[in-house]
């Protein structure tokens, strides 16, 4: 029974993980980024270590996609004025997404 | 260096990474043995200073000087932080709209931020008895003050923020740290060593020595640490706009904008 | 299956740690880059956590266990992961301070154009 919860929680790990480097556009990473700490959490609870989890579930599932949310949208905002000025780059470049 | 070689020059770093890695894995003790040893001295060790949380006693007392060492780490990145997210001089605040927020967002935001403020302040406060110490508790805390944005407005956080106090409560802090430290150097023993306070009954809040007083000094140190990094960046994002900037409809003096 | 699981949480944190590097290598945003570097951070949690692990052993708390009733996991590398999950974030939102600069500085995150720009 606990191996197949730690397999399976191992598996979500991989996907998810494999999933936020996949998806290009850093919106939406920042959100695949707060599943991964949540499923990371869950790792940790059924790995018997609760110290880790807690302050995984904190970091990242809070913490670190809010901060990278609060730089796309300085970026962008500075972006709109590049793409206004005739061409350049921005942090709405992401290509194409989806794993 | 072209794109197609540098994909190749990443294909063949990562395929013999991954390799080394794969037979890495196969060499390592089995998931789930039985042989730990250091864990085990660990506990030990734990268990004859009467902290029953055994990670808090790894964290600030067995290895209170690498805590010490990760401390300074948090403290310059958050330095070099503040110091990067500084407003320059060519750069202007302009301030942000009063935004309309639905009433329920608003009920549960002010509904939960008090019991999330306390919930970090109880995960601080138990960390030598139950899971939880001054690194979650400090994180949980101060990511919680943050939710008077999503249920009020900027301004409204900005008022129980003052940034000041809370970069002189970072590094009160870490000094505190060090203090503590020093005071058990001072007292005949070695720096940071647990020697400085009785070690009480075990499983109560006063356990431990000078576990809880490394842990409240960290917690406060991590809460002011994430108050003042998400301040510089929230500034960055909503407040703080240089000249090539385009704002949402506020006022701004830059001529090229005029001229659209 | 039991000697697949034997190694299954050490492939999976080498599997986590490669993702991560490919998505380090591969991107065309800093900022997307920051992410792909907290996806390495992720895989040593991960393999700090599988080496300490026990069968059938519970979490190192004594609050509501009798001491030396149960076997626990090993607390050492969970104080290392522990520590390093909140120090990393903060490390984190130093790299994207540094974005931001960059951003200001050059008017793109793009670090193909950025070497461009250097010439």
């Amino acid at each position: 029974m606990t191996e197949a919860l730690i397999v399976t929680a191992l598996l979500l790990v991989a996907g998810s993980a494999t999933a936020a480097v996949a998806v290009r556009d850093p919106v939406r990473q920042s959100l695949v980024l707060a599943v991964l700490g949540v499923v990371l959490a869950v790792l940790f609870t059924v790995l018997q270590a609760p110290d880790v989890a807690l302050s995984q579930l904190a970091v990242g599932s809070a913490l670190t996609p809010l901060l990278l949310l609060l730089t796309v949208r300085k970026v962008r905002r500075r972006g709109q004025r590049a793409a206004g000025g005739g061409g350049g780059s921005d942090g709405r470049r992401g290509g194409g997404s989806g794993p | 260096m072209s794109p197609r070689m540098r994909l190749w020059l990443v294909a063949t770093g990562g395929a013999g990474l991954a390799a080394l890695l794969v037979a890495a894995c196969l060499d390592l003790p089995r998931f789930g043995g039985d042989r730990h040893p250091y864990g085990d001295q660990a506990v030990e060790a734990s268990l004859s200073r009467h902290t029953a949380n055994t990670v808090a006693s790894v964290t600030f007392d067995q290895r209170a000087f690498d805590t010490l060492g990760e401390m300074s780490i948090l403290f310059a990145a958050v330095l070099g932080s503040v110091v990067l997210l500084r407003q320059t001089r060519d750069e202007h605040r302009a301030r942000p709209e009063p935004a309309a927020v639905s009433r329920p967002v608003r009920r549960y935001a002010l509904l939960v931020l008090p019991v999330a403020l306390l919930t970090g302040l109880y995960v601080v406060a138990h960390g030598q008895v139950s899971p939880g110490g001054g690194f979650q508790g400090g994180v949980v805390a101060a990511t919680a003050l943050h939710l008077l944005y999503l249920g009020a407005d900027y301004r409204a956080l900005e008022r129980v923020r003052p940034i000041a106090p809370y970069e002189a409560g970072d590094a009160l802090a870490a000094s505190a740290y060090l203090v503590t430290g020093l005071a058990a150097l001072l007292a005949g023993s070695a720096f940071l060593a647990n020697t400085l306070l009785p070690y009480g009954t075990f499983n109560t809040l006063a356990s431990a020595g000078t576990v809880p007083l490394l842990n409240a000094a960290i917690g406060m140190e991590v809460a002011c640490a994430v108050v003042v990094l998400l301040a510089g960046f929230l500034d960055q994002a909503v407040e703080i706009v240089d000249e090539g900037e385009h704002d949402d409809g506020e006022y701004h003096d830059d001529p090229r904008q005029r001229g659209k | 299956m039991t000697a697949l699981t034997h190694v299954l949480p050490y492939l999976v944190a080498a599997w986590v740690f490669l993702a991560g590097c490919y998505g380090l290598a591969t991107s065309r945003n800093l900022i997307h880059a920051v992410g792909c570097l907290s996806v390495c951070q992720a895989a040593t949690y991960v393999l700090l956590l599988a080496v300490g692990y026990r069968d059938g052993a519970t979490a190192p708390v004594f609050s509501d266990l009798a001491p030396g009733s149960r076997p626990v996991v090993d607390p050492v590398v969970q104080a290392l992961a522990l520590t390093d999950v909140v120090v990393g974030a903060t490390v984190t939102a130093l790299l994207l301070a540094l974005v931001v600069q960059v951003a200001k500085r050059h008017g793109t995150v793009d670090p193909d154009e950025l070497s461009e720009l250097r010439g």
